[in-house]
């Protein structure tokens, strides 16, 4: 292996700027002249907005502008959009409300932006809001999903009636019933998948910037897909022509999906920059975070597993409700069907399998992709079906999974996806050996001993990343392809740039891509700059999420970096004197077979921008290469993981004393930064299992608005984590990679209420898992014993 | 506007500021050292940790006019100017303690900050406990806590001044 | 944050009379729960009083059978004091469960105590004990100081210089954290001195921290946390949120007293007889 090649945890390249402070994150940038922009936002859930007077307010000290929703429509500032179509069961299309970048007429949840106030200072805009006096008539506000449905419920938007945004299905429901008329034993269980808020710490900010001698707009924002925000924004919002508006992504502080969506204040920021012909700056505080960065997660699930008697699973069914907030952000439609759906076959052979999705409105923030996207959800309900199944079937929970793992490969699933590899025996056979499953009885007896119930839960998850062939994702409604570009500079002395569709908040892409670059073309990592992040440099790109960056972006450099090995071996002929076919490139040199004569990559590609040893007419001078890649199926990554809790029976407190996760993540580039990946998705599949809940009141107040409530995942929440792989290798893309991004977050939070709920006896628990939740449980079954 | 001056990283600074100014956004907007970062408006997440006087303490949560006269250090001045990594920012890259990189500036001072209150020779349990006041949304903390633990043993040695440049 | 005006006085006369001249003033100390309210916009002083500079109010002295602490005394100081850990552990104890390190290094007892939060933690001690807070003008007993969530005793140009905690034989505190925001669920101080056992309750209560007179006599047969099995407050009148109910935190305070009684019988008895406590 090479030194820093694939496979080796090479240390990062982008820490060194970041341990030293010298990060540039959006909020860090400032430009001459800049505004402030403070966002005066709703207070009621539901509410007509009669009249706006901001007289007063535009008078005050420093103010620049006010700003509210009847203006963009005159200015012709177009709606936010979701940008994947979904189809009723009856045919008809899903129905998108209008969502203006500034309330008009109506406020939807509280923090909606109503108006915008630019200032000299940001204190300025603060204390001027405070002088607009809005006149509300406040509605009835609808908030919970199972109750968006009912007759008389409030409705919040025209098109929708019954607040219902599309009743979707998925599989065939004869098919579905017969299994389950057929079958022995029926598992039925009914399932919240708990609310969460995103809450990467650098929060939302973006500062747009105007230059009138030019017409060109610049935007720098914290967003995991600048070129897709740029697209969004000039192609459905209308702001400025493609080529006039600049987007660029510094450094990002985390985004865990919350940052791929297009929302309202940078589009306000736009427009406002060039109306105010001066640069403006917002930047979200965490109470505003909580109010408006798009959440995740909150399905209400009815699902049922059918077993025949040998324990074989006969069929799945599953109804779920998925709360889409107050407007449909950018992908929203997409997580509760083709993302969650199609992942209910988990690792099993099941042979029928029917899903009915109902997306609602809520008067509540909009909900989109969060980390893990409907795959959490997903097995969230298959492990939990499964672990229920096998204790009321007097089955052994990991004989179960085995006796029913798919087993053959390729495997079509009953729900659209074509497993392509995995052996998920192997992985579970790991992790209990790793886990010592042997010896959990001892340890046990051990936790009865100081008055705690143990509990050991498991959870075998499969996720389909590497989103995805542009085909697929287009005949399931998606409005964009998504392929992935790459573009490989040589410069005249050797070093390397490559740009980037992708974009990195955290996932190391500088050290990774450069590691592959490092190995294909033997030089060092020092010579390699990745470029990504500003739609100036790199001509377009689809951005990270869903754990695309490796198996897709990566795929993309390789087809870029064959193209210029090709180029450079025309190159290496010239100036060899040998045939191109006899020129062979290995460890960095062109060589002639079977000859010592060769020459450096460096060489070689001064010699391309030299051109002194060939004319234009036989080959073009340079060395630059670009290539885009579309995938040709999902990548599926799958795994197991094992957590180990201990209950206090008197508290009700629930305490994670052990973790072990065994991940088939095909080819890893670097093992360090994976496990990494890991542990981080964990956390958070452990904060939603234990900790984390958005909790709002009937009024669509938001109870858990900032980190007093809400209740983020800290150190003393976890054990050391047991980390181990295995590996099959991903025939769909030339690196073999699988993805490691979600893994933590789809498989943790099952595990975790798979371990309590056999620790306590009692299946009745919820998510998130709190101490006076367990102890509530506990007072209804009367208490547990100590086994 | 009041006048305020202090120390920060070993050099004196002076600024008129509005009393309302709070020292995180003095650092930020006045010096330019953005390193320290904010991430909560409720004192929690330790992203805008910054020592004064040697202890660390929540920038976000100090008016820039209380730390009048007082030594700041911040994560700019652990080696300015290309001078060797700190022990304690050196082992964040060994042991892989950051991705995005927001939280970090915050849990280096503050794990520096732990290491100069109890010594070398930290658990994995204490340096849990300790991070109390520090949020990372990414790295699960296993990598952060690594990380203590080697950059406290590397620490060892230090000539004392140098723990945190003042 | 609304602007306001800073002051820096450098006596605590200077600094009451900055509070009598101004009606729309507040005194600053760590500023770790006004500086977050202010930045909420939920206060609006304006003026601030900074004590910082005011020499004479910070520190920790043994005196007598108690512990005199200045209002300024920060969280770190009481949890690190050989005085407090020699003599009243517990208290150490409590001052290291505050918040954070770097909340513990800003963070006032005074602060603390002026500022009665319903889930604080320094009110249980201060009750448990028996203290006495010292101010410019009096001295006030903790039974007569706390006056439900939020409200002192304090008037409005009243300024903290100093609490005075006895010494107990045996004392014990435990913490149950509010998972979210860390302050107190549930956190219960018991004291015992030769006088008379306290069980003070602080995080359950609507109207901030009580006594549990139950428990105090059960203990007072036997100090031991077996005297408190099964006993339980009723949930009445106890905070109920989305953290926890009323019930649950009814049950809770049953739990972590009986956990806190655990704590002071295993801490060495303290060698003191519990003459009454003349000013400090
Ligand atoms: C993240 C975080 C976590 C926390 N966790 C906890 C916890 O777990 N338990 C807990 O108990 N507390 C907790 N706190 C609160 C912390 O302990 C505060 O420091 C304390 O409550 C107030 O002390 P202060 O010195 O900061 O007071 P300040 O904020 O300066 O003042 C508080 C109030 O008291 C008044 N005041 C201050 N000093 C005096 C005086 N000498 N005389 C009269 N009035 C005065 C002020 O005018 C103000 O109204 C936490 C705070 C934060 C930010
Ligand atoms: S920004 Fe200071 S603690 Fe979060
Ligand atoms: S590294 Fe992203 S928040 Fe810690």
């Amino acid at each position: 292996m090479h030194a820093t090649g694939i496979g080796a945890s090479v240390r990062r390249k982008e820490d060194q700027r970041f341990i030293t402070g010298q990060g540039h994150y959006t909020d860090d940038i400032n430009r001459p002249g800049q505004t402030h922009a403070y966002f005066l936002r709703s207070p009621h859930a539901h509410a007509k907005i009669k009249n706006i007077d901001s007289q007063e307010a535009a008078s005050a000290p420093g103010v620049v502008a006010v700003l509210t929703g009847p203006q963009l429509a005159t200015d012709k500032i177009g709606n936010l959009i979701c940008g994947w179509m979904i189809h009723s069961k009856d045919g008809t299309p899903m129905k998108m409300a209008p969502h203006p970048a500034l309330a008009v007429g109506k406020a939807c949840h509280v923090g909606d932006a109503v108006a915008v106030i630019i200032a000299e200072t940001l204190a300025q805009a603060k204390d001027a809001s405070e002088k607009i006096k809005i006149d509300y008539e406040v509605l009835t506000a609808v908030v919970d999903p199972a109750k968006a449905q009912a007759k008389g419920a409030p409705q919040i938007h025209e098109i929708a009636a019954d607040n219902t945004i599309y009743q979707w299905h998925l599989g065939d429901p004869k098919a579905a019933e017969a299994a389950f008329a057929s079958a022995h034993h029926v598992t039925k269980i009914d399932l919240i998948n708990n609310r969460l808020v995103p809450n990467a710490l650098e929060p939302r900010a973006a500062l747009a910037e105007y230059d009138s001698g030019t017409d060109q707009l610049t935007l720098w924002n914290t967003s995991q897909n600048p070129h897709v925000a740029r697209l969004v924004i000039a192609a459905f919002v209308g702001m400025a022509p493609e080529h006039k508006l600049r987007v660029i992504a510094p450094d990002v502080g985390g985004g865990f999906g919350s940052k791929i969506f297009i929302y309202p204040e940078e589009v306000v920021c736009l427009w406002a920059a060039r109306k105010v012909n001066r640069p403006v700056k917002w930047t979200s505080d965490r109470s505003e975070a909580f109010l408006t960065d798009a959440h995740g997660r909150d399905h209400v699930t009815h699902a049922e597993m059918a077993f025949s008697a040998e324990g074989r699973i006969l069929g799945l069914r599953a109804k779920t409700v998925a709360n889409l907030g107050a407007y449909m952000s950018t992908f929203s439609s997409s997580v509760p069907t083709y993302l969650y759906a199609t992942l209910l076959s988990g690792q099993y052979d099941i042979p029928q399998i029917y899903c009915e999705v109902d997306a609602v409105y809520t008067n509540t923030v909009p909900v989109d992709a969060y980390r893990g996207a409907g795959r959490p959800e997903a097995t969230f309900v298959v492990e939990r079906l499964v672990e229920v199944g096998a204790r009321e079937l007097g089955l052994d929970p990991a004989d179960l999974r085995k006796r029913n793992f798919i087993k053959s490969f390729p495997h079509q699933t009953p729900v659209i996806m074509a497993y392509d590899v995995g052996d998920y025996g192997a992985t579970l056979k790991k992790a209990m050996d790793v886990a010592d499953v042997k010896g959990f009885g001892k340890r046990r007896r051990e936790s009865a001993r100081h008055g705690k119930l143990r509990g050991l839960g498991y959870s075998a998850y499969i996720e389909a990343c590497g989103i995805a062939p542009s085909q697929a994702v287009g005949s399931l409604g998606a409005g964009v392809g998504l392929w992935e570009s790459a573009e490989v500079r040589v410069n005249p002395t050797g070093s390397v740039e490559v740009l980037t569709g992708s974009h990195a908040h955290g996932q190391g892409h500088e050290t990774t891509f450069a590691q592959l670059v490092s190995e294909r073309l033997g030089i060092p990592m020092d010579n390699i700059s990745i470029v990504h992040g500003d739609t100036d440099k790199v001509q377009f790109g689809m951005g990270t999420y869903g754990s695309r960056s490796g198996a897709v972006g990566m795929s993309a450099i390789v087809k870029a970096l064959d193209k210029v090995e090709a180029k450079a071996k025309k190159v290496a002929a010239y100036m060899l004197e040998a045939a191109e076919a006899d020129i062979v490139f290995q460890d960095g040199k062109f060589t002639v077979a079977g000859t010592d004569k060769s020459a450096a990559f460096a060489d070689v590609a001064l010699n391309a921008y030299v051109a002194h040893k060939f004319t234009g007419a036989e080959l073009e001078p340079g060395l630059k290469e670009g290539a885009f890649y579309d995938p040709t199926n999902f990548t599926f990554p799958a795994g197991c993981h094992i957590c180990e809790v201990e209950v206090d029976p008197e508290t009700g407190n629930t305490e994670v004393v052990a973790w072990t996760a065994v991940d088939d993540f095909g080819v890893l580039i670097n093992p360090m930064i994976v496990e990494g990946q890991v542990h981080g998705g964990i956390a958070q599949g452990v904060g939603q299992a234990l900790l984390e809940g958005a909790v709002y009141d009937a009024n669509g107040q938001l109870l858990t608005g900032s980190f007093m409530d809400y209740c983020m995942p800290r150190a003393e929440n976890f054990p050391t984590f047991r980390v181990e792989t295995t590996e099959t290798k991903c025939p769909s893309n030339p690196l073999g990679i699988k993805g490691c991004g979600e893994a933590g977050s789809i498989a943790a939070p099952v595990a975790v209420i798979n371990a309590i709920t056999d620790a306590i006896g009692s299946e009745d628990v919820i998510m998130p898992a709190t101490p006076s939740s367990v102890w509530q449980t506990l007072q209804r079954i009367g208490g547990r014993k100590a086994a | 506007m009041p006048a305020v001056a202090m120390t920060v990283n070993g050099k004196s600074v002076t600024g008129d500021v509005d009393a309302r100014t709070l020292l995180v956004q003095f650092l930020r907007e006045n010096l330019r050292l953005t390193g320290t970062h904010v991430g909560c408006d409720t004192s929690q997440c330790g992203a805008c940790v910054v020592h004064i006087d040697g202890k660390a303490v929540k920038s976000c949560t100090v008016l820039a006019l209380q730390a009048a006269g007082a030594q700041v250090a911040t994560i700019e001045g652990l080696a300015p100017n290309g001078a060797p990594l700190h022990p304690m920012q050196a082992a964040f890259r060994e042991n892989h303690g950051l991705q995005c990189g927001y939280c970090t500036p915050g849990m280096i001072m503050s794990a520096i900050d732990i290491v100069n209150r109890l010594g070398h020779d930290l658990e994995d349990k204490t340096i849990r406990e300790e991070l109390e006041g520090n949020i990372c949304r990414c790295t699960g903390y296993h990598n952060i806590v690594k990380a203590i633990a080697a950059g406290a043993k590397a620490m060892q040695g230090q000539p004392a001044g140098q723990q945190a440049a003042e | 944050m609304y602007a306001f005006t800073f002051h820096r006085p450098t006596s605590v006369r200077q600094a009451a009379n900055l509070l009598g001249k101004h009606e729309d003033a507040k005194l600053l100390a760590g500023g770790h729960t006004l500086l977050p309210t202010m930045k909420m916009r939920l206060a609006a002083p304006a003026h601030l009083v900074d004590l910082s500079q005011i020499e004479g109010l910070s520190g920790i002295e043994l005196k007598g059978r108690s512990i005199s602490i200045g209002a300024l005394t920060k969280h770190v100081e009481v949890a690190n004091s050989d005085v407090v850990k020699r003599n009243l552990p517990a208290l150490a104890e409590l001052a290291s469960l505050i918040g954070d390190p770097a909340v513990r290094h800003r963070g006032t007892l005074g602060g603390s105590v002026a500022n009665n939060d319903p889930t604080a933690d320094y009110p249980a001690a201060l009750l448990a004990l028996g203290a006495t807070v010292v101010t410019n003008k009096r001295k006030i007993a903790a039974d007569d100081y706390f006056k439900g969530m939020f409200e002192t005793a304090l008037e409005p140009d009243e300024i903290i210089v100093k609490v005075t905690f006895p010494i107990a034989k045996k004392a014990g505190y435990v913490k149950f954290r509010n998972p979210a925001s860390r302050y107190a669920m549930v956190g219960v101080f018991v004291a015992k001195r030769s006088s008379e056992i306290r069980v003070a309750v602080t995080g359950a209560g609507g109207n901030g921290v009580f006594r549990v007179p139950a428990f105090e006599e059960a203990l007072k047969k036997r100090f031991s946390p077996k005297s408190l099995e099964g006993l339980t407050i009723p949930a009445e009148g106890l905070n109920s949120d989305i953290h926890g109910s009323a019930e649950y935190r009814a049950h809770l305070v049953g739990v972590i007293a009986k956990r806190a009684v655990a704590a002071a019988v295993e801490t060495p008895e303290v060698a003191v007889s519990d003459a009454p406590e003349n000013g400090a």
